[in-house]
């Protein structure tokens, strides 16, 4: 380690140089969204599972979904993954005012998506959809139709949790970019939070069609 | 390859101050970001835990030494042995080795100042000690009944006992361990000191690197599990509810798609603590090394595919059932490869008997044992016989018992100076040894034809003929339970009695022994540049201690 | 120690990924995934009999790698990077393929 030069004050003390620095933290993201991967697969395979064993009741269940409100979301959770990957690019150009803006976009269309999940889930309440002591959903298949919801709540519930989890990250970040923290040298904390965000959308990819399309022709 | 120049660095003459005297106050501990001081953290509350699972265990056996179940009720009883279970497996045998002995050697091993992540390796420790005190809490308001492997319906929808805590103290546990795996994954791929290549690595790193792959895939999936669990008591509604059309079976599979993996993560770091000490006490390299190297990388992808070995009765298909029997065979490969490995380096190695060797060659011969019944019980046939018998219950303690935590103990034994800068007791350390060598044996050899013999597992009556069998099984752990509690004593007493180690005791290669015993906080004075191959022994290093 | 720096062969840090993906690709790639949503609604409302379902499915999986790719930068990214992301899936196929080769087999076998 070279003391000659002065170390840049984001540089760790266990760490030889920000190249070494970066690279531990990314290899550490990746291996952390290794974790979330193996978190909601299992619930992926119980969704496969039940929806392979009572089809009909899956597809009565998708239909009291709000298709509309689920595009929407999704065009909104890919829109932030652009503003993240734009967030990423302005860090490396040093552009920090572009940088907080992105930034700040980013929160809003964050908080724009659980504000509409907060919509649906309030529709299946009073529809009498929320499993438990409050489904009082009538039908023949109301038992398999319950067994969608649970896993629709428990899914998007974990989605939404972590979408709370980075709009929290993503204040941080905008924090310490408005103090400028941010640059080619070291941008690290805005790739790595970045990745996260995208594993977090990659999911609602997923969950969307799964959920809200099944069985609609 | 002999006559490669050594470039150990300079160590002062008298080494003072240490990564234990460099700060004073409980603040200083509490908040340190130092790998040492966190992987002693670890030690304690491991050691406490290891106390509690044992408290349960001693229960137990003394409920057996008579037929009827005249101590405790059976409903007491379900709770002794589901309380054993998880504090032993979630708050003992997971952490021990990776979280005491990674934590503390792990980066040292690799000539690096500390692990890639110091505070999440922090958190990890407090995230452990929530998980405790949830298990605590659990136990002071009554425990949990369900057996450590929760299966539903009776987890989620008939235990009166506390099951949503002891899962929240499990997943919080769980938790802990992905922190470590994750920190030591990044460590060993990007903070290798120079020089450092993949193949000059010590085998533990190996070992320890594939462990950590395990608890990064492995846990998350018992973590979500768990929660539906949790889900479906709180809220009366389930995916594992057969009343709403859920399937108890979808429970189990993935229940054990951890929890097999789980032994894995239990058994690795005992291997490489095992690889250290029979290249340590015989003064070579390990014979294959490479294919010591990649079976731990092979155990822990094999490991993945066999977990429904432990379903084989419970209402799996014929098919399915067949190839997971197959699988498991297989995964007994990469260990056997190991065991042949260490025994050529025995053979005609300068073999010298101390105790961290003792137990390491225990661990060989009762992992050994333990494997081989593994075999049997992956025989298909052989396991709907035996399944949910005593010699399932002899089993797993001789790979667990008689394995990891034999071989914690030789690597407790082995680091001790290093990590004290004192000399623990021989003689007496030789004795605990055999203790436990001896007590193991007779609490835990009776149980396999207990078990063949028809006696159930987690039954707190039986059958008046298995008497005899019974009282020889408590009658050792009565030994055992001597054989624990001695080490804790002499280590305790070394701590101020003991000889001054010097920085390597046994005349080790490593580069932990070229530092000193106690490292300094930042472990090494300047960085190492490694140029020779892993475990070139020097005669000038000195040999052993006693 | 011998020579003036022996670290600096042993030594090899690399720089940081440095590589600037351009504001274009990440627009492009933005205005991809949202023609593949609207085609995923879209097939939704077709009959395809029991290829709805793959359809959704394969459209779902060029989405996620797309963002991949491009916005997570896999496909400038080390060995390392692939070979973990790689490993996850596999695990996670594992999980599928083992555990529904009991349930897809139950039945076939009558005592």
């Amino acid at each position: 380690m070279s003391d000659t030069q002065p170390h840049h004050p984001a540089l760790k003390h266990h760490f030889e140089d920000l190249g070494q620095q970066h690279e531990a933290s990314t290899l550490g993201m990746w291996a952390f969204l290794t974790t979330e991967i193996m978190f909601f697969g299992p619930l992926f395979f119980a969704y496969a599972l039940y929806r392979s064993q009572y089809s009909e009741a899956f597809v009565e269940a998708s239909h009291h979904q709000n298709w509309k409100l689920g595009v929407t979301n999704t065009a909104v959770l890919i829109f932030s993954s652009l503003t993240v990957a734009m967030s990423v690019y302005f860090a490396q150009k040093n552009r920090h005012k572009a940088l907080v803006v992105a930034l700040a976009l980013t929160l809003v269309l964050g908080i724009a998506f659980l504000g509409i999940k907060a919509i649906e889930y309030h529709e299946h309440f009073e529809e009498g959809l929320f499993p438990g002591s409050h489904f009082t959903y009538k039908s023949p298949l109301a038992p398999r139709v319950q067994m969608f919801f649970v896993l629709y709540f428990v899914m998007t519930g974990l989605h939404a949790v972590h979408m709370i989890v980075g709009i929290g990250i993503f204040t941080w970040l905008l924090i310490r970019a408005r103090r400028k923290e941010f640059s080619l040298e070291y941008y690290g904390p805005v790739e790595v939070s970045g990745l996260y965000w995208h594993f977090v959308d990659i999911v609602w990819i997923f969950l969307f069609p799964l959920l809200y399309l099944v069985g609609r022709h | 390859m002999t006559t490669a120049v050594i470039d150990v660095p300079e160590i002062p003459e008298v080494e003072k101050t240490n990564y234990l005297n460099q700060e004073f106050g409980v603040m200083s501990w509490l908040l340190t970001q130092d790998h040492k001081r966190i992987g002693i953290l670890y030690l304690l509350s491991v050691t406490v835990m290891f106390l509690l699972g044992g408290f349960f265990a001693v229960l137990m056996r003394l409920e057996l030494v008579t037929p009827a179940g005249d101590l405790f009720s059976s409903d007491t009883y379900n709770k002794l042995f589901t309380l054993h279970g998880l504090v032993m497996i979630f708050f003992f045998l997971i952490p021990s080795i990776p979280a005491v002995l990674g934590n503390f050697i792990l980066p040292i091993m690799l000539g690096a100042r500390d692990l890639a992540f110091p505070k999440l390796n922090l958190l990890s420790w407090y995230l452990y000690m929530i998980g405790t005190a949830f298990s605590l809490v659990v136990v002071l308001l009554g425990g949990v009944d369900t057996g450590w492997t929760f299966y539903t319906p009776f987890s989620t929808s008939f235990s009166n006992t506390h099951v949503v805590l002891m899962i929240i103290g499990a997943f919080v546990a769980g938790f802990s361990s992905i922190l470590t795996g994750f920190n030591f994954i990044v460590t060993i791929h990007r903070m290798r000191a120079p020089g450092l290549t993949w193949f000059r690595l010590p085998l533990f790193v190996w070992a320890m690197y594939a462990t950590s792959i395990i608890m990064l895939l492995g846990t998350p999936v018992i973590a979500i599990t768990l929660s539906l669990v949790a889900i479906e008591r709180l809220l009366h509604v389930g995916i594992f509810d057969p009343a709403i059309g859920g399937d108890p079976l979808l429970f189990q599979h993935l229940f054990w798609f951890y929890s097999h993996p789980a032994v894995y993560i239990m058994i690795l770091p005992a291997m490489g603590v095992t690889s250290e000490v029979i290249a340590a006490f015989t003064r070579r390299r390990i014979f294959g090394y490479k294919f010591v190297a990649f079976s731990s990388l092979a155990i822990a992808f094999l490991g993945f595919l066999v977990w429904a070995h432990h379903m084989f009765v419970a209402g799996i298909s014929v098919y399915s059932a067949m190839i997971f029997s197959l699988l498991s065979f297989l995964v007994a490969i990469p260990s056997a490869v190991k065991v042949f490995n260490w025994t050529a380096t025995l053979y005609k190695g300068s073999i010298s008997i101390q105790t961290p060797m003792l137990f390491a060659l225990g661990f060989i011969g009762l992992f050994l044992i333990g494997g081989m019944t593994g075999l049997f019980l992956a025989t298909m046939g052989l396991d709907i016989h035996v399944h949910d018998t005593y010699f399932i219950v002899a089993h797993f303690h001789y790979v667990m018992v008689g394995g990891s935590v034999m071989a914690y103990f030789a690597g407790i034994h082995y680091w001790w100076p290093k990590i004290t800068g004192r000399m623990y007791p021989e003689w007496w350390a030789r004795v605990s040894a055999v203790l436990i060598f001896t007590g193991f044996n007779l609490t835990f050899f009776p149980q396999f034809i207990l078990g063949y013999l028809g006696m159930p597992r987690r039954y707190h009556a039986y059958s008046p003929e298995f008497q005899i069998l019974n009282v020889m099984s408590s009658a050792g752990a009565s030994i055992l339970a001597i054989g624990y509690a001695l080490p804790m004593i002499y280590f305790a007493w070394s701590l101020k009695f003991g000889k001054a180690a010097g920085n390597n005791p046994w005349g080790a290669a490593g580069l932990e022994w070229q530092t000193t015993s106690p490292p300094p906080t930042e472990n090494f004075h300047t960085t190492p540049v490694v140029t020779w191959e892993a475990y070139e022994y020097r005669p000038e290093w000195g040999g052993s201690n006693v | 120690m011998n020579v003036a720096d022996p670290t600096e062969e042993l030594v090899s840090h690399k720089d940081p990924q440095h590589h600037i993906t351009s504001p274009a690709t990440y627009y492009l790639i933005f205005g991809v995934l949202l023609i593949l949503t609207a085609v995923t609604v879209g097939v939704a409302f077709v009959d395809l009999g029991r290829m709805n379902t793959p359809v959704a499915l394969a459209i779902a999986m060029s989405k996620a790698t797309l963002v991949i790719l491009y916005f997570m930068h896999v496909r400038h990214s080390t060995r390392l990077t692939w070979v973990i992301l790689i490993a996850s899936f596999m695990t996670v196929g594992i999980l599928f393929v083992l555990t529904l080769a009991d349930y897809l087999t139950r039945g076939l076998l009558t005592y």
